[in-house]
């Protein structure tokens, strides 16, 4: 079991720490939403291996807590990305203030 | 330790090991991959299947009713809750323009005609009117 544990929290950890690199990185917002999501879900998988491992069940009302939490938390912050969205649109079919298109980007360079 | 123990705690560990995994996959993925939607199509590998299995893999080390009630009412609202926020994440994305659409194959809000390039075709009907 100590094998398992060593290579199970391995595997969790550089998976967490990649996840971190693009929540660093990501170029915009709901990048940084959906890699705060899969860190949320991470610790959560992190937490209940722990607990299976150690056959201690002291942890598992916290992966309740942790998988709402990255619900409600990238819930809402897709509602508060659409409000900046809808407030700041202009005449021609172009928003104000926003960063350029994806692919745009890409053309660019 | 009887046999029967010892291959339940082989099928927990394999349970176990195959959704950390998974977790390293998303990890890889959402390094890798170039827009919004295909980084949410990997980070959504460990919030279904390798939630499942691990919370199976926990069930099955954790003798208790309780503990795995708890377990599966997380891997219920997993479920529950992962398109829910994955259609609000993707539908800002492509609204936004965080969307590579030189990479998409179907592109049906571009299709819809919209007459300003499809990006508000879902725009919410009870939202302020947009010309």
């Amino acid at each position: 079991m100590i094998v398992v544990a060593v290579i199970a929290h391995t595997l969790l950890g550089s998976g967490a720490l990649l996840t971190l690199l693009r929540l660093a990185r990501g170029p915009s917002l709901l990048d940084r939403v959906v890699a705060t999501d899969t860190l949320l879900v991470i610790i959560a998988a992190s937490l209940a291996v722990h607990a299976a491992l150690s056959r201690d069940a002291t942890v598992v009302p916290v992966l309740v807590v942790v998988s709402l939490l990255a619900f409600v938390g990238s819930v809402s912050i897709a509602r508060y990305v659409g409000g900046m969205l809808l407030r700041s649109a202009a005449d021609d079919g172009r928003d104000a203030g926003l960063p350029p298109a994806a692919e745009e980007r890409e053309v660019r360079g | 330790m009887s046999v029967l123990s010892q291959i339940a705690d082989v099928v927990a560990a394999a349970c176990l090991l195959a959704g950390a995994l998974l977790c390293l996959t998303a990890g890889v993925g959402l390094v890798r991959f170039p827009d919004v939607l295909s980084r949410m199509h990997a980070g959504t590998k460990p919030q279904v299947l390798g939630v499942l299995l691990v919370m199976a893999g926990g069930a099955i080390r954790l003798q208790g009713l309780a503990a795995s009630w708890m377990l599966l009412l997380v891997a219920a609202f997993q479920l529950l809750t992962a398109p829910v926020s994955a259609h609000m994440i993707s539908r800002v994305a492509y609204r936004r323009r965080h969307v590579r659409r030189d990479l998409l194959l179907v592109d049906e809000l571009r299709d819809a005609g919209n007459g300003d390039g499809g990006y508000r075709g879902d725009a919410p009907a009870d939202g302020p009117q947009l010309s």
